[in-house]
């Protein structure tokens, strides 16, 4: 049934540090790359090496401009996958059961032999997070690599999602947000982490830390070069163009 | 949202075949033997030809059959279950009408209240989604079975029924657009909560995150032929309300006034549909700086 559990044991996600995330896209060929091969239909591509390439991915990064009243404008990276909802409204409108929800860890899972591909969940999700693959007509999410974080036969150190694995910056947190210890609700706490698009009403696990304030500098940056005095030819070339 | 033909021509044909067959279960369609078959398989084909379309909007249409286990959450499950029950309650009442037996009428008033009840299982399909915040919002059904039961009056040749109704749709039409045109202000989303980097400034987009459009563009950020809503709403006010009115004001009554008023009706419904569904603004585009 596709009624969503009344509370989870656990609630897996991820705390995402936009403070620290440079875009390089490592999460998203992560991401490809193990999804592709193990849990469920592959990510298929459409015309991959034509001039409208196009395919099905789980996590894709943006990137954003902000200008403050004061101060310089700041370009943020932002990875953009699904959140793991509490109130998951992809799950409720699933009209054959495909999509649910985990009692034991919270995370958001299709069961793609049930899925018709109608496309309503993907309707119902404010975040973008899931998409119909062209090739198997059924949806595709985040699985929040759950064929990685229970698997034994990985060394411990690779037991996280893939993204959170392959991030060069550490800039992916993974752990349990109904732990208020773990690292990542600590991390949500000291650093405001804020929950995404809160009017939709989804009560999303996922956090993002956002970007610290950046230094202000004492003088222009380029001021000291305005008073730059030329010297030997270059100084009489100056004072005969009239320079000074 | 991609105004796909197999959701519009589902939406738009059963809508006006479960009306239709409201008219003809409620018993306000004079007709017995052959005609009232005719008029019943008019009524059937209708809303399951309707039915049958939203098929082609599935990835996986060989699993159909599951959609009908969810029916405890899921609306387009519930509609699922509506359209089959009241398709199979109706039966009767169309045999009594073919056949003659004269059967009790009530039935056919239950069978009819179920007619519209489908409706809006369809409209809350649609009504249910926050993320789509012209739809969310209860005109939407309103809408859905105002436009139905004007389909079912026009087809039921019936001249004060279809002028009334068509009056009725004739003011929930623009009040639908003028409601819609304002929803997605109203709830107040924008890029700075989408982003949650409303707190430190204004939010543009930088750079998009992949170069050619993917399924969600695809699907959910329908921004081409926008340009031309003002004058669509025009033609869909004037081929969906004026023109079947004047018409059936106008001609004396017969199949052929029907055929004319219906043609012109389901035309501009067509062109309201696919509005409804180009003219809706998906929350997921505020993250490509789209709507």
């Amino acid at each position: 049934m596709t009624c969503l559990p009344a509370h989870t044991d656990k609630k897996l996600g991820l705390a995402i540090d936009l403070d620290t995330c440079v875009g390089c896209q490592a999460c998203v060929s992560a991401c490809k790359g193990w999804n592709d091969q193990g849990y469920g239909a592959s990510l298929s591509d459409q015309n991959p090496y034509g001039a409208n390439p196009s395919g099905t991915f789980l996590n894709r990064v943006h990137s954003y401009q902000v200008a403050p009243d004061e101060g310089a404008v700041q370009t943020i990276a932002f990875p953009r996958s699904c959140l793991h909802c509490d109130d998951a409204p992809c799950v409720t409108v699933c009209p054959t059961g495909a999509s649910y929800k985990r009692a034991e860890d919270g995370i958001v899972l299709v069961n793609e032999d049930a899925c018709i591909g109608c496309g309503l969940c993907a309707w119902a999700c404010p975040y973008g997070a899931r998409e119909l693959d062209a090739a198997a007509g059924v949806m595709k999410k985040c699985t929040l690599c759950v064929d990685r974080i229970y698997n034994e036969n990985l060394p411990e150190v690779d037991r996280v999602p893939a993204c959170v694995r392959s991030c060069p910056t550490g800039a992916r947190h993974f752990g349990d947000f109904a732990d208020p210890e773990s690292n990542v609700s600590r991390l949500s706490r000291e650093r405001g982490g804020v929950a995404l698009m809160p009017e939709m009403g989804t009560a999303p696990t996922n956090r993002y830390l956002p970007p610290r304030r950046k230094d202000t500098l004492a003088a222009p940056a380029l001021a000291p070069l305005g008073d730059f005095m030329a010297t030997g030819l270059a100084g009489w070339l100056d004072r005969i163009l009239g320079g000074r | 949202m991609n105004p796909a033909p197999s959701v519009i021509l589902f939406t738009v044909f059963s809508g006006a075949g479960f009306g239709f067959l409201a008219f003809l279960g409620a018993g306000l369609v004079d007709a017995s033997g052959w005609a009232a078959f005719g008029l019943w398989f008019l009524g059937y084909a209708l809303a399951v030809g309707g039915l049958l379309a939203s098929v082609f909007h599935l990835g996986n249409p060989r699993r159909s059959m599951r959609a009908f286990s969810q029916w405890r959450t899921s609306w387009l499950s519930r509609e699922a279950w509506a359209a089959v029950a009241t398709l199979t309650l109706l039966a009767p009442v169309a045999l009594s009408d073919w056949m003659g037996f004269n059967w009790p009428r009530s039935w056919g008033l239950l069978a009819a209240a179920l007619c519209l009840a489908t409706v809006g299982t369809t409209s809350m399909i649609y009504t249910q989604l926050k993320t789509v915040p012209r739809w969310h919002h209860w005109i939407t059904p309103v809408s859905f079975a105002v436009f139905a039961l004007a389909g079912g009056a026009v087809l039921s040749g019936d001249g004060r029924w279809t002028a009334a109704m068509l009056v009725v749709l004739g003011i929930v039409l623009p009040a639908l657009w003028q409601i819609g045109d304002g929803r997605f202000a109203a709830v107040g989303v924008g890029i700075g909560s989408a982003t949650g980097l409303g707190a430190i400034g204004k939010v543009t987009v930088f750079e998009q995150p992949h170069t050619s459009p993917n399924y969600l563009m695809r699907e959910m950020i329908y921004v081409v032929g926008r340009k031309h809503a003002a004058r669509l709403r025009v033609l869909a006010y004037g081929l969906a309300v004026v023109a079947p009115l004047a018409v059936v004001l106008v001609l004396p009554g017969g199949p052929a006034r029907v055929a004319l008023a219906a043609l012109l009706h389901l035309t501009g419904v067509l062109a309201a549909r696919w509005l409804f569904f180009a003219q809706a603004e998906h929350v997921v585009g505020l993250y490509y700086g789209q709507r």
